[in-house]
Parts: structure tokens; sequence; C-alpha cells
């Protein structure tokens, strides 16, 4: 349950960005998380709500944009997009296959009040 | 999370870090007084409200745009210790796994073979108890514990901190041994040089399959307990299959803390990390000193 801690994090963030940009709550939060980031979305919502009970962020709706990985193919050299470290190439079918990317964890933007 | 330097969690508590539960306190009364900060900034904000309302049809709803990594401020600690390991020379490895892999023994094992030749030094996590680093002092080497508490996994603040009070010597070898979770800790950068998953043979050889984001964020995996092998039914070259499939770059050593099978390997193998450290040290030192020569001339 790293995913905690990321609320944390992210809760962290917020308060920051309220110390500049003044403002009474947040409305909404978008994040993008990539699929080989580690996280849990589900956890991530849970967490979130967790966090920002009885602060300006509580009830906050969280957006989450997905982030697709990548995966080279060692024996056609193709590339192709994924969320699965053990997708075979579509092309050929190998498995020998290097996945990378898809490891986004960013706040992209606030909706605030 | 406190906002002077970060510390997580009351939970924390890192061995022989009396100041530092002082410095928690203040922290905390700190955090009190945050509180009160925001409600005053709260007061301040519903002051704006009326002139708001003279605007009735405009809505007061804005998009601030962050872009701005979660794992920011983990990354910053991470960065900080990896150039003070940069600085002094020393070879720091993260060794992930699931509780029980072995890998305390592994390390007792390791220690008692290096430490005629290199100086090391340990940093434990574990969300509580002191065990472990005990049983690396009683090896004769310097280690700290880092108790998450609730934590399951440390961070690079924590290992910072730890580092300050452990003062590992120049040129050392640094084990750091992660909070046994196969899970979290692969998200969090401690500045290390490699993170070393352990997995023993007592687990199932799916175990990459099963905890892909570890294996692919590990350079090496260690085989540990082969000497069990005989009494098992578990098919290695599945595991080390298994294991490339995920990450085709990891390297695969098979060991035994016990018998200390495979053990010229593992220790070939932190012998050129650790030389590998220091030769880009010296190569940036020389090329400083070559530059700073040519303006002589």
């Amino acid at each position: 349950m790293h995913e905690m801690a990321i609320c944390e994090g992210i809760l962290q963030s917020l308060e920051n960005i309220r110390a500049k940009e003044n403002f009474d709550k947040v409305k909404i939060v978008r994040l993008e998380i990539g699929c080989f980031s580690g996280v849990e979305t589900d956890a991530v919502h849970f967490s979130f709500d967790a966090v920002t009970r009885g602060t300006f962020a509580e009830n906050a709706t969280l957006e989450i944009i997905h982030q697709n990985g990548k995966a080279y193919c060692m024996d056609c050299a193709n590339v192709f997009e994924t969320t699965n470290r053990l997708e075979p190439c579509p092309r050929c079918n190998g498995i020998n296959t290097m996945t990378y990317g898809g490891d986004a964890l960013k706040i992209k933007d606030l909706e605030v009040v | 999370m406190c906002n002077t330097c970060g510390c997580a969690s009351g939970n924390l508590k890192i061995e022989g870090d009396e100041h530092h539960h002082h410095h928690h306190d203040h922290d905390h009364d700190h955090e009190h007084e945050h509180d009160h900060h925001h409600e005053h900034n709260h007061d301040i904000d519903y002051n704006k409200l009326p002139a708001r309302n003279h605007n009735p049809g405009m809505s007061q709803a804005r998009m601030i745009e962050i872009e701005e990594n979660i794992l920011a401020k983990n990354d910053a600690y991470a960065a900080q210790n990896r150039e003070l390991f940069k600085a002094k020379g020393i070879l720091a490895l993260n060794l992930v796994s699931s509780p029980g892999s072995g890998k305390t023994s592994l390390l007792v094992e390791t220690i008692k073979a290096l430490q005629e030749k290199f100086q090391v030094s340990v940093i434990e996590g574990d969300q509580q108890t002191t065990n472990d680093a005990d049983r690396i002092r009683e090896t004769g080497v310097k280690a700290i514990q880092v108790n998450t508490g609730k934590g399951c996994h440390l961070d690079g603040h924590m290992v910072g901190h730890a580092v300050e009070h452990l003062t590992p010597e120049d040129g050392s070898i640094l084990f750091i041994e992660n909070v046994g979770n196969l899970v979290c800790p692969a998200a969090f950068d401690l500045g290390e040089a490699a993170k070393i998953a352990v997995l023993s043979v007592t687990e199932g050889e799916d175990k990459p399959l099963k905890y892909p984001d570890m294996f692919a964020a590990s350079k090496i995996m260690i085989l540990n307990k082969i000497d069990l092998l005989p009494h098992l039914d578990f098919d290695v070259d599945a595991c080390i299959n298994n294991a490339k499939r995920i990450n085709p770059e990891i390297k695969v050593i098979q060991v035994s803390a016990k018998t200390r099978e495979g053990f010229d390997e593992w220790l070939g193998l932190l012998e050129s990390l650790r030389g590998q450290i220091i030769t880009e040290i010296l190569a940036e030192q020389e090329e400083k000193l070559n530059k700073f020569k040519n303006l002589l001339k």
C-alpha cells in the first residue's frame, strides 16, 4: 500500500500549490498514471479519500489518465503499445520483448474554487 | 509529511536518532501551526467572498496546470544520496525481496567474506525491531536500523538520514536491506547503484511474472538457498527464463548463503561494481586535472 504514501505526497503538493495560488477548495485533481508505475489506481482512489478527509481537498474528484507502456520486439524490431509486460509481439508472435515507458506518476492539473 | 524536512510519519524511527525525534516532535508542533495558518488562510479567503459575489454570473472555478511528478520529492532526496555516494566512492546496493528470502543471512555471510578486503556498512529496513541490525552488527560492521512503522518501503529521505548517522567510509560498500515486500519498494529510488532482487528457491519460479515491476526495476537477481534444490521441485531454468522475460538485461546469480555455493561469482560481481564506481570517479578527476594542467601551458 505505498499508494498511501503517494497520496500523502499528492496532498502535500496540493498544499504547496494552495500556498501560492490561494484558493478555497480543490474540485478536481487530474493524475497521469502509467501502467508500469507500480501504482494501483483503485488503491489510489481509496487512499486519496482517506488522506484528504477533513482537508481543503476533501471530496475532490480524482480523474486518472492512464498511460500505456511500449514494448520492443527483439525478434522483429517491432515497437508496439502495451499494458502487459508479457504480451507477445502482435507482428511475429515472439515473446522476446522488452517493455519500457508507462512509468508516469504525475499531477497534471487541478480545478479549484 | 512535515514541511521542513519531509519526515513522512511519526512512526518512523531511525536507531540512535534521538535528536531527530525531538526534531519530529518539533515538526509536529509546526504542523499544528501550519493548520492554524491554513485556517487563517481560509479566513482571508472568506473575506474575499463578498467581492466575488458582486459578480454572481462568473464561475469561480479555475484550472491550474501543474505537470508535477508525484515522486519528485523522493527523487530529489535520492539524487542527494546518489551525489553523496559518488563523492565518497561508495557502492550502494538496494536489496529487495519478499519477507523470508534470506536477505539478512545472505548479507551476514557476504560481510564475513568481504570485510577483510573492504569496508562494509548496512542500513536495515523493517517495520519493527532492531533484530536484523543486531545480526549484522554481530559481524563487527556498522549497521543502522530504520523502522518504518506502518510504512511498507524505505524512501530516499529515510536513507539520507540513516546515512548521516551511519557515516559509511570512502570506497566502502553500503547494503540497504529494504522492507520485505516485492511491490512497493520498486517505486522508490534510494540513490542506489542497483536494486538487487533476492528470490529463494522455496518460493515459486513464477514470482518474476507475479511481481514484474520489481524484477523490471532490478539489475541483478540473486537466486538464494540453492542448497535446498535437491529437496524441492523448483525449476531453476524456468525461473531464470521468467525473470529474463520481464527484464532481458537482468543478471542472475545462484547462491547459497548457507554453503557459500556461488559466492565466488557474487563477491566478484560486488568487487567489479565497486571498481566501476571508483574508476568513474578517477576518470572524472583526471579529466578535471588535465583541464587545469592545460590551463597552465
